[in-house]
């Protein structure tokens, strides 16, 4: 107990775990925001866009994450010195954490362009039909009627989308962002005979994190349901 | 119904309209000049090319030759020009397609809201006026999934009315719905008849053709087989294939 009271004081978890949710957050909001970029450019009936939208989805769907995260740290960051963040008051970790940030929206834009995608499919075309009747343009239908309701029945494949971001912020571990699995890591190396209280204490912590999303967003689905 | 049709401006012009699914001739030389204030019901068997007809007209389906022109304009290309030309032309739906998302009374101010750029209280007011007119006003903020059939039809009716169109699409509105709630649907359409509007009806409804129509247009294997009043068409009809037609679905 005392052995794990003085590990719990050497390394700062809350922090760490607070990192993940800051990685979690905001790289959800990019993958967001890029995926839906992307699944509007796949419907859209200019074919250039349509074919480069397909070509990052698929690339980066079948890229793992870690190579991504490499590129963006050492490639971009290190051999290319593009730097995210004005320096100084930002430090090098924060540069990491930025790519890393990047990294995580990067590779989940295609995931939740993908699950927009499924979204927009179980909208009836008449429902396109009908908007362009009124005279809707394609940005207003797509605005007004289409996404509006591809988003409620895409809420939970973005649920998961969620949920397999904030569990895989973890990769990002490898390129010197100090989150939760970094943590672990060193806690680890120096109290390997709290192998196993370290490892329930990050489960509690991710669950905790996660649990919740999933209950939230199985509960939120149902509600925002479009009744046909 | 106006007093002299034929002297009414044309509204909808179809030229030798020419249109292809594969190697499936669907419109073959459609020639059909509709009036201001004319009603025209277009009939025929399954296949006939009649919802196709109806949906070439505000380029829903695009066509392969010929030309189509709404008050005079021939359709423009996909773009801001046709999406401001379909404004003008109100379509209702087999299947109502109301936007699922919204309530009836947000389907009814979309158009106007979004298209026409009115104010926010006029349409809603206005669109409140339509929801009255065709029965519905008391449903206004339910969505559509709540509403029976001919409810959702006749939202779907208001909803193309909001817009102030010059010309009313019907493809096929009562074909979709049970029984006991056509006549609701049908009772707005002649409602709206009576008033002059502008309208092409692709139908099964002979009752309807008889009580609105100023002409019947008879289609069969993507053609114009015979055009007449409701009248001589079903007590006379010239062509072959419209008496077999009749006969199929007259005789019950």
């Amino acid at each position: 107990m005392e052995r794990l009271m003085q590990m719990l004081s050497d390394y700062n978890v809350l922090a760490a775990f607070w990192t993940t949710i800051q990685l979690t957050v905001y790289g959800a909001i990019g993958a967001l925001v890029l995926g839906t970029i992307v699944a509007v450019m796949r419907v859209s009936p200019v074919a250039v866009f349509s074919r480069a939208a397909a070509l990052w989805t698929n690339v980066i769907l079948y890229t793992p994450l870690t190579l991504i995260a490499f590129f963006f740290a050492f490639g971009v960051l290190i051999k290319m010195n593009i730097r995210l963040l004005p320096e100084p008051p930002a430090t090098l970790l924060d540069q990491h954490f930025a790519m890393g940030v990047v990294a995580i929206a990067v590779y989940h834009s295609s995931l939740v362009a993908e699950a927009l995608r499924s979204g927009i499919n179980t909208v009836p075309l008449g429902q396109a039909e009908a908007a362009r009747a009124l005279g809707l343009g394609f940005g207003q239908s797509l605005r007004e009627v289409i996404l509006p309701q591809a988003f409620r029945g895409a809420i939970a494949p973005l649920g998961s989308t969620l949920i397999a971001l904030c569990k895989n912020t973890t990769v990002v571990a490898t390129i010197s962002v100090t989150e939760a699995a970094a943590l672990m890591k060193s806690m680890i190396e120096f109290y390997s005979d709290l192998i196993v209280p370290i490892f329930v204490i990050m489960v509690t912590g991710f669950v905790i994190l996660t649990l919740p999303l999933g209950m939230f967003f199985t509960w939120w689905s149902k509600r925002a349901a479009v009744l046909r | 119904m106006t007093d002299s049709p034929a002297a009414a401006q044309p509204v909808v012009e179809m030229e030798h309209v020419d249109k292809f699914f594969g190697d499936l001739h669907v419109l073959n030389d459609i020639n059909l000049t509709v009036r201001a204030g004319e009603v025209v019901v277009v009939i025929g068997p399954s296949g006939s090319g009649k919802s196709t007809l109806c949906r070439t007209i505000n380029r829903l389906e695009g066509i392969n030759s010929g030309t189509i022109k709404v008050a005079g304009e021939v359709l423009p290309e996909e773009g801001r020009e046709l999406a401001r030309l379909r404004s003008r032309v109100g379509m209702v739906f087999q299947s109502f397609n109301l936007f699922a998302h919204k309530t009836v009374l947000e389907n009814v101010t979309l158009g106007p809201v979004k298209v026409k750029k009115s104010g926010t209280e006029d349409a809603k007011k206005r669109g409140m006026e339509l929801l009255e007119r065709v029965g519905v006003a008391n449903q206004a903020a339910k969505y559509p999934a709540q509403l029976s059939g001919g409810q959702q039809q006749r939202v779907a009716i208001a909803r193309a009315l909001a817009m102030d169109p010059m010309v009313m699409l019907f493809d096929e509105p009562t074909s979709a719905l049970d029984p006991e709630m056509v006549n609701e649907v049908l009772d707005v359409m002649v409602g709206l008849a009576q008033r002059g509007m502008t309208m092409i009806v692709v139908t099964h409804e002979m009752g309807f053709a008889r009580k609105a129509a100023d002409r019947v247009v008879f289609m069969s294997d993507g053609q114009i087989v015979e055009e007449a009043d409701p009248e001589s068409f079903f007590t006379r009809p010239q062509s072959t294939r419209a008496r077999d037609f009749l006969s199929k679905i007259l005789t019950h």
